[in-house]
């Protein structure tokens, strides 16, 4: 392969910039509300203008605050010459000279104002706020391209200093020194178990084998989960970087990655993404002109939420069906077809470069003593800003619900956050001060988890939460153990005939033994981790559990929507409904 | 081959390096109940009926699957156990539709000798009662779904003995079921041999033989076992 230079490719990207740049979101969050009709707009209305030397039309990645979308963001290089009207700086971003504005809601005809503007005319369009507390409280470690890189130019990336890291560890890092640099980091595993990521590696590379897989997991399906999504629809390369770069340190010429069917864009930025990086050398034999050969190719799920589980995801990977089998042995020994694997998760591989890049130091700079580094969450629920949020870890709750959050919609009270999905649990208000780090939630019964975070306000009740979750997790078991394939369904029943205060003390009693019971008995982490949200309601809202039951007043009763009618129960309610006849 | 000592219920025995913890509480005289599991075949792992306690770890773990080590403490027998396997069992008969005074397999069934013995005397959760089907379609067998614990027994078999690999799961969840080649009605399963060794795996009455009544299958376990005993130890029974 041709030996390519980074710099000259990143110089030519960077000398063909205009000076003025448009920067729409086109992940996922934004299309849907629309990012596509005013990105054609922007780019018809600079052409009808005339404005294409000075004004180029960008589609980017995530800029965090999904729900105002769809975002842009608008770049003026000289902004004292411009004809763009600026008068109010407010919430911009300086820099020397340049500015940057962001808006809201970004469809046809404000798009079209925005472009008239470069032509010193009014812009009428709802003006965003770079300066407010959702963008100061954050950081910028993974998500540093998103918003900023287009996904779909490999160029693009490597302006923005990627593929440096792979670069440097081919040339200038022994293997032993690359696993050495990312355990001094104190990077822990991001899809939810956080299992120290460089004592992985070294174990994976210390099982000797003529081949090795390196896998990526990237079949995220923790409802209001979508940080790994954003991720690969806004910044693919630094994936593949992170995987190249673990291929390297463990002798392995193959990866995969696992991206989940629902995800389209995904899936397709990745091929784009892998063909370019293919083309240009960075992937495939002999990358860098180095004896170093990595292939990574793609894998889609069919929709079962198990499949994120490791050794489901091996055996749907290897064609077969995706259920779990015990550990050990473990994939680092065991995995695919027989070989050592290491398998991580997208947020993992993401931040691979940028510590062989700024050294591990300044990586284990953040974060507390024993979680290193930043998080990306996704705040959802009854908030007032919901979307993408990085922040160290050892953030305290309150700051990321309250100060980035907003709070609770108006009127309202914000009763607890619910952490880690389907996984976790739910974290009451009296607890926000606590900071959001592996080992802090762990010992209030919740788990970080993969990075949902749900915020529920007092028109949330508890045991429909409980239920809501519970419903997902029956769905969802593959049915290979018993615990989790019958024990769900009935745990499901109880948390139903609570709701419907037909319940008393001893189905209580009974929903208590049996969420212990499937917890201690499940074979895979889904099972195991199961009845978590249940259980940790129960510690810290029973008394919203024990109004509910039949011996209770049934006048201190709760009396609030449900998150779902009857009519979308689950598959096995429905069955056992229709053979009941009711 | 090296050979470790361990305790099983405070009682020390030998095991080969290598053995499961099943394998070597067998082979030590120690019953540890299973339901999924059945000699010859590999482990599936899913009844979880076989958990063990072993001392320094906070986990459960599958009998069928673990390897022993040396001094591992291992505990078969306590409350807990007990109780778990107790819950198991109510959850089986509360997610099918089992009802042993008219079923083909009563007296010889796995799961009721299974609830005896872990002396179930009712069940503290709903019947689902979910509709299921019933496959005749074979000219020999007949498959119950309602009477199916979905232990893979099976599957196994007919990949792993028979080499036919006719029966495999579809469906997920309490939706999950055993499938015929490509869920066709099993007397259209173009792969099966009509050996019948499915029918003498089966623990419950999901897979009779034809003609049988009330309380009448007896799975003919002894001829599986001698197969067995002809693959993996080369002993013919003649």
């Amino acid at each position: 392969m041709l030996k390519i230079d980074l710099e000259e490719i990143a110089s030519k990207e960077i000398a063909a910039r205009k000076p003025n740049r448009i920067h729409c979101c086109t992940a996922a969050g934004c299309l849907s509300a629309g990012a596509e009709e005013g990105f054609e707009q922007f780019q018809k209305e600079v052409d009808r203008l005339g404005l294409t030397d000075t004004v180029q039309v960008a589609k980017v990645g995530c800029m965090r605050l999904c729900c105002q979308g769809p975002l842009v963001k608008v770049q003026i290089a000289d902004s004292t010459n411009s004809p763009f009207p600026i008068e109010d700086k407010h919430g911009t971003i300086q820099n020397n000279n340049q500015i940057e504005i962001l808006f809201h809601q970004v469809h046809a005809e404000s798009a079209k104002s925005i472009v008239a503007g470069f032509t010193g005319q009014k812009v009428e369009a709802v003006r965003g706020d770079f300066q407010s507390p959702f963008f100061q409280n954050q950081v910028s470690v993974i998500l540093d391209n998103s918003g900023n890189v287009e996904p779909e130019r490999i160029e693009s990336y490597i302006a923005a200093k990627g593929y440096k890291g792979l670069y440097q560890v081919l040339h200038h890092f022994s293997l032993d020194e690359v696993i050495h640099e990312i355990t001094r980091s104190g990077l822990r595993g991001r899809g939810g178990a956080a299992y120290p990521t460089g004592i992985k590696w070294g174990t994976v590379a210390k099982n000797k084998s003529e081949k090795k897989y390196v896998v990526c997991n990237a079949d995220e399906g923790d409802p209001g989960a979508f940080m790994n999504r954003s991720l690969l629809e806004s910044d693919p390369h630094r994936v593949l970087e992170g995987m190249a770069i673990a291929g390297y340190a463990l002798g392995s010429s193959q990866g995969y990655i696992y991206v989940r069917g629902e995800y389209p864009l995904a899936v397709q930025r990745l091929q784009i993404a892998i063909t370019q990086a293919n083309r240009l050398g960075i992937l495939g034999t002999r990358i860098f002109g180095t004896p170093f050969d990595f292939r990574i190719d793609l894998r889609t799920g069919a929709g079962a939420f198990v499949c994120g589980e490791e050794t489901a995801l091996m055996a749907s990977i290897m064609g077969q069906r995706g259920t779990p089998t015990p550990r050990p042995p473990y994939p680092a020994e065991h995995g695919l077809w027989g070989m050592p694997t290491l398998l991580n998760n997208v947020e993992t591989y993401g931040n691979i470069a940028a510590i062989i890049r700024n050294g591990s130091d300044w990586f284990a700079g953040m974060g507390t003593q024993t979680s290193k580094g930043t998080k990306v969450f996704c705040l959802t629920g009854n908030v007032v800003n919901t979307g993408l949020v990085e922040v160290p870890l050892g953030t305290p709750i309150h700051k990321i619900v309250y100060d980035i959050g907003g709070g609770a919609v108006e009127g309202n009270t914000i009763k607890a956050v619910q952490t880690g999905g389907p996984s976790g649990g739910c974290i009451p208000a009296e607890m926000f001060d606590v900071p959001v780090d592996y080992d802090s939630l762990a010992k209030l019964g919740s788990i970080l988890g993969s990075g949902g975070m749900i915020a529920l306000d007092n028109t949330n009740r508890m045991v429909d939460v409980a239920r809501f979750f519970m419903q997902f997790c029956m769905d969802e078991s593959c049915g290979k153990c018993i615990p989790c394939r019958a024990g769900t369904v009935q745990i499901h029943r109880l948390l139903r005939k609570i709701l419907a205060g037909s319940a008393d003390h001893a189905d209580l009693d009974r929903l208590e033994q049996l969420c212990v019971m499937v917890k201690d008995t499940s074979l895979c982490g889904l099972g195991q981790s199961a009845p978590n949200p249940t259980l940790s309601t129960l510690k810290y809202f029973r008394s919203e559990y024990e109004s509910l039951l039949k011996e209770s007043d049934s006048t201190q009763r709760i009396n609030l929507p449900l998150l779902c009618s009857s009519a979308q129960m689950g598959n096995q309610e429905q069955l056992s409904a229709e053979t009941k006849g009711s | 081959m090296s050979v470790v000592t361990l305790t099983i219920n405070q009682q020390m025995i030998t095991a080969n390096a290598g053995d499961t913890i099943l394998q070597a509480a067998k082979d030590a005289g120690i019953k540890i109940p299973t339901l999924c599991y059945l000699d010859g075949l590999s482990a599936h792992g899913g009844c979880r009926i076989c958990l063990v306690e072993i001392a320094g770890s906070t986990k459960l773990q599958p009998a069928c699957f673990m390897k022993v080590a040396e001094g591992m403490q291992i505990n078969t027998e306590t409350h807990k156990l007990k109780e778990y396997r107790k819950m198991i069992v109510e959850l089986l008969f509360a997610e099918g539709n089992h009802t042993c005074s008219i079923c083909v397999a009563n007296n010889h069934c796995e799961l009721q000798a299974m609830a005896m013995a872990v002396e179930m005397d009712h069940d503290r959760f709903d019947y689902i009662h979910p509709p299921k089907e019933i496959d005749i379609s074979h000219q020999r067998f007949g498959i119950d779904h309602n009477r199916c614990i979905l232990c893979t027994r099976c599957v196994r078999v007919c990949d792993e003995i028979e080499g036919a690999h006719t029966w495999d799961v579809a469906g997920r969840g309490g939706l999950a079921k055993v499938i015929a080649d490509l869920d066709q009605p099993w007397g259209e399963a173009d792969s099966c041999t009509s050996c019948g060794k499915c029918f003498m795996a089966c623990p419950t009455g999901a897979i009779f033989q034809k003609g049988d009544s009330v309380a009448q299958t007896e799975h003919p376990r002894n001829k599986l076992e001698s197969l067995v005993m002809a693959k993996d130890k080369k002993q013919w029974h003649v």
